[in-house]
């Protein structure tokens, strides 16, 4: 992370999120750590600045109208199929203070209420820095911008109930249906996502599910029953989006120089999501 | 005193013989503006109302649709090689005489180009050989030995520096050996008041001009009133020729049209103009179109079928050009521009159902680069229209967007967009085109000393050349300057040459005589390049640029280390070199007086010169390669703009309108399912896109609504996709008309996935 001297006093430093980023243990990251100015971890720690990947204007994708999508780094997952592979780690990401964005914001209103859009925070998993995302959603409802989350809610618990008071739209990444299969696409848990859904359901935060359909990974009848399933038990999802996978993460993989596991796999043919779609579909949810 | 008095003052209810229109000033004078301010009928509906072909549409349609792949394979589908054009000198033509509602072609028979040798001779010698057509030893001895033409004239005038610029590349596209246009004759002027009226209204000018001192100014005004007068006689023969009487007003809506359309087919017979734009004329047709379907003249249908018949004609306008020419202005353009939309100084939108019947043309007889079709969008148009406009994008992408409100508060509720993205007043204001000037290789003339990069000639005055090993922005900016002081007076000279010799050789008679007595002149200037200026200028200011030298010492290329922000991702620190340098460019153009003292102004336009521009410029500091396109207009590099579409848009939209008044050009595409995933979902945030552009100031957009795979297929298999529509820089193209390498660039620009 390039050191910028915000002047912020030291709280507790974000170690176990750092060294658990990773899949080390805390021991083994000692010297990594000691490279990270604890000013920085502070300000991350008290959402006053993000370790921010990017940001795009973008419509119709990430929630509805036009909307500024920031990209966070930092995730614990690492699904094979990850076309943002550059954005797993929080040290690569560039400090960005909240008050620069929320100056971004601002200039942006205009857009947003042209276009019925807001903020998204997608990553990443923005949850790896949820003071700060519960800080700009505190700010964003300020200014009357509408707030979206793009999450796989593997770290729901992060999110305190003053994020979730400012949060209108949840894009939810179910992953996959049955625990095994979640734990070979994403190498952790299905059960946090699923206890992060029913809180949204309990709040009646709108949700859009998202599906990505990977051929001979995700595409299981069962698995897929299993997801759908889990799906419509949530009366706040208001469609669910099946993304077809597609090759053009592999050229991120190769520039990190981490074996790609999806090597030549094929995107979906038209036959098979047309019937995962209509799996959902059955279920009588909105399915795109 | 009223320059019409008399002529139509006292007979005005039996001319329109029906139900009159709501009388007031524009009776008394010359002012359409008046009589459809009182006369239209705003529309706040959808599009349901709209009816599709007639068979005699489609017919019609067909028959040139038959013709056009010859047309396509051979360049031209015929040419008239011994008659020089002029307003009368063809017989009457048609494409299938029984059917057409509405008639009139340029020569006698469609597709038939004519020569038009006032401008230059040579053009119309090398377009002949090109294609094959004898060229008559007569009309040479003529057009060399008796009668001096536009281009023979500019050359007799041109300074040495004019030359060398011209030469290297520096400025290039001048209107010096082809028809300047831009210039929209007020064609409604013939259907509401009839010709005699307007002859009359040009004597009582002439009236005034004789009582004036004969200085040279008076007599050149008076020259060209005369010849004004003399087109205007020439007019009424020409559609006497076709039947029509067009000497006194139109009387009904199908009358409206055909006096309209003559009027313009008048224009593209006398000249060839690079853009013979139309106009701003569907809330003034709507008048007549209300009124007949008010008293059940016509239907619907009917309606429909004279904007189809009309716009079928303007769809074949044909101009006989070189091969260098299109080059340059790419794909057989002839920019019938058609102003749409807008909101009037007094609130009410200027849509009416015509405006849709325009639109829907592109339904009717599919989708086609001409005419030049152009919303003037606003935030405030009604939501039916918005959305047609949008959705018309999404199925064509044959339509652009300029920022009404700009427009309006410069120039009124009456102008119109003349080629891409000129804005004027219409009848009243006409410009002096002045093509553009190669900012890149002002920057690198500025770092070599005044040489030419590629050529290494001495193009520039000399002055001191960069010998730092990292450039130093301050040093590179300084000299820049410099440059461009020298470039400014330089093209203003070969500008007020040409526009001086293009009055005297070249006049435009009929379009003017479609003027008032005083107009306003622009001399519109313009920049190519501009995103490769500012992001080159911003390499040296934020990384480490450091020249690379030839034997010579000539700077040939340019190694770059570190990061440096890139025009089109909305950041203030690389956009706010573009507006310093654009801003200050006009202001070195404003120091030097002009021909007719035509008010200065310029655009960030490149039509498709952006490709012929980059091949001739060498190696940049921004690590564009020698011989790349430039980015077209005002557009971010491909590919650099990295935050998203409307990001790249809001970097535009910082240009300001006030210090490039002659327009400012962006050109979008995004994917259909960038834009979201029912068609209704996409036609609301397209419409969203453009109101948030607008909003923040844009001025102009095209929006193509395409996939890359589309276009590849199409350069496959050419057949396949004739009408095959795509926005390049103020203008939309045959796509399979573009040459391999203009494609090319067209498939490597960003396509926007969301």
């Amino acid at each position: 992370m390039p050191a910028v001297n915000l002047g912020l006093p030291s709280v507790g430093p974000a170690v176990a999120l750092v060294a658990l980023e990773n899949g080390k243990t805390p021991s083994t990251e000692q010297a990594e750590l000691a490279e990270l100015h604890h000013l920085e971890m502070a300000a991350i720690h008290n959402g006053s600045v993000a370790s921010v990947h990017s940001w795009e204007l973008v419509t119709a994708v990430d929630g509805p109208g036009t909307r500024m999508t920031l990209f966070l780094s930092g995730c614990l997952l690492r699904c094979q199929y990850c076309h943002n592979p550059d954005t797993w780690k929080m040290r690569d990401g560039l400090i960005t203070t909240l008050d620069d964005l929320v100056t971004r914001l601002k200039r942006y209103k205009g857009v947003f209420d042209a276009t019925g859009g807001g903020l998204t925070i997608s990553g990443g998993e923005p949850l790896m820095q949820p003071a700060f995302v519960e800080r700009i959603f505190e700010e964003c409802h300020k200014l009357g911008i509408h707030t979206t989350l793009d999450t796989s809610g593997f770290l729901g618990k992060s999110a305190s109930e003053t994020l979730l008071d400012n949060l209108d739209l949840v894009l939810l990444d179910v992953k996959s249906g049955l625990h095994e299969t979640y734990k070979e696409v994403t190498g952790r848990e299905l059960q946090p996502t699923l206890d992060f859904g029913d809180r949204l359901a309990e709040k009646g935060i709108p949700v859009w599910a998202r599906f990505v359909l990977v051929p001979g990974l995700t595409d299981a009848v069962d698995n897929v029953d299993a997801v759908a399933d889990i799906v419509a038990r949530w009366p706040n999802v208001e469609r669910v989006e099946v993304l077809p996978f597609h090759q053009m993460g592999e050229d991120k993989w190769d520039r990190l120089e981490i074996p790609y596991p999806l090597h030549g796999a094929t995107p979906p043919d038209k036959e098979l999501l047309e019937r995962v779609r209509e799996q959902f579909r059955s279920r009588g949810l909105t399915v795109f | 005193m009223t320059i019409t008095e008399g002529v139509l003052s006292g007979d005005t209810s039996m001319q329109h013989g029906k139900a009159e229109f709501v009388s007031g000033p524009w009776q008394d004078s010359i002012n359409l503006r008046d009589f459809i301010q009182r006369n239209y009928t705003p529309y706040i509906g959808d599009a349901s109302f709209l009816a599709g072909p007639t068979a005699r549409t489609t017919g019609v349609w067909a028959k040139l649709s038959a013709m056009f792949p010859e047309e396509r394979r051979k360049g031209v589908y015929d040419i008239d090689a011994f008659t020089p054009s002029s307003i009368t000198a063809h017989k009457p033509g048609y494409i299938d005489k029984d059917n057409e509602v509405i008639v009139g072609l340029q020569t006698d028979a469609p597709l038939k180009r004519a020569i038009m040798p006032f401008g230059g001779w040579r053009m119309v010698v090398n377009s002949l050989e090109t294609y094959g057509y004898p060229v008559s030893p007569e009309l040479e001895k003529i057009f060399t030995d008796y009668r001096k033409t536009h281009n023979t004239a500019v050359f007799d005038v041109y300074p040495p520096g004019v030359r060398r610029a011209r030469n290297s590349h520096l400025i290039t596209g001048l209107p010096d050996a082809y028809g300047r246009g831009r210039i929209i004759g007020d064609y409604r002027r013939v259907a509401l008041y009839g010709v005699d009226a307007l002859i009359a209204g040009k004597k009582n000018d002439r009236a005034e001009l004789d009582m004036e001192p004969s200085t040279e100014d008076i007599i050149r005004a008076r020259e060209e009133n005369s010849e004004q007068i003399r087109a205007l006689k020439e007019l009424v023969q020409m559609a006497a020729s076709y039947g029509s009487d067009i000497s006194k007003p139109a009387q009904t809506a199908q009358e409206a049209v055909q006096w309209l359309y003559f009027a313009y087919l008048g224009a593209v017979k006398e000249q060839n103009g690079a853009a013979m734009s139309f106009g701003r004329n569907s809330a003034f047709l709507d008048a007549y179109i209300e009124r007949d379907l008010a008293d059940g003249t016509i239907t619907e249908e009917g309606a429909q079928e004279l904007i189809d018949d009309l716009v079928i004609k303007l769809r074949i306008v044909r101009f006989l050009r070189t091969p260098e020419y299109d080059e340059i202005f790419a794909g057989d353009p002839t920019w019938v521009t058609e102003s749409l939309g807008g909101i009037g100084e007094d609130g009410r939108p200027l849509v009416t159902k015509t405006a849709f019947r325009f639109l829907q043309t592109l339904y009717n007889i599919g989708a086609a680069p001409e005419p030049n079709l152009t919303v003037l969008w606003n935030d405030g148009l009604p939501d039916g229209f918005k959305r047609f406009c949008a959705q018309v994008s999404i199925d064509t992408s044959a339509i652009q967007y300029e920022s009404d409100d700009l427009i309006r508060a410069e120039l009124g509720d009456d102008a119109a967009i003349a080629c891409c993205v000129s804005p004027m007043r219409v009848g009243k204001q006409m410009q002096f085109f002045g093509a553009r000037v190669n900012a890149v290789k002002a920057l690198l003339y500025s770092i070599n000393g005044g040489k030419d990069e590629v050529s290494g000639k001495q193009v520039a005055p000399a002055t001191a050349p960069n010998l730092d090993t990292i450039l130093d922005y301050d040093t590179v900016f300084a000299n820049y300057l410099v440059t461009l002081e020298w470039l400014a007076e330089t093209y203003v000279t070969a500008l007020n040459c040409i526009h001086y010799m293009h009055d005297k050789y070249a006049y435009e008679r009929l379009e003017m005589a479609l003027h008032d007595k005083e107009i306003v002149r622009t001399m519109a200037c313009g920049i190519a390049g501009l995103s490769v200026v500012a992001d080159s200028l911003s390499a040296i200011k934020y990384a480490k640029v450091r020249p690379v030298r030839d034997d010579n010492g000539l700077v040939i290329d340019y190694t770059i280390e570190g990061e440096f922000p890139k025009f089109g991702n909305d950041d203030d620190k690389v956009d706010s070199i573009a507006i310093d340098v654009m801003e200050r460019f006009m202001n070195m153009i404003r120091k030097h007086p002009t021909y007719r003292n035509a008010i200065h102004t310029q655009s960030i336009l490149t039509i498709t010169s952006n490709v012929v521009y980059g091949k001739a410029t060498g190696n940049t500091p921004d690590g564009r390669r020698k011989g790349e396109p430039f980015a077209p207009g005002a557009n971010p590099m491909n590919g650099r703009d990295t935050h998203g579409m409307l990001a790249s848009a809001l970097s535009v939209a910082k240009l300001p309108f006030s210090q490039a008044q002659d327009g400012i050009s962006l050109t979008n595409t995004v994917v259909p399912s960038g834009l979201g995933h029912t068609k209704d979902e996409q036609i609301t945030s397209l419409v969203g896109l453009i109101d948030a552009y607008t909003e923040a100031t844009g001025y102009h957009i095209n929006v193509n609504v395409l996939n890359k795979e589309t276009l590849e297929d199409a350069m496959l298999h050419p057949e396949n996709y004739p009408q095959l529509t795509i926005r390049v820089s103020g203008y939309a193209v045959n796509f399979v008309r573009l040459t391999r390498e203009q494609q090319m660039d067209v498939i490597s620009r960003t396509f926007h996935q969301h």
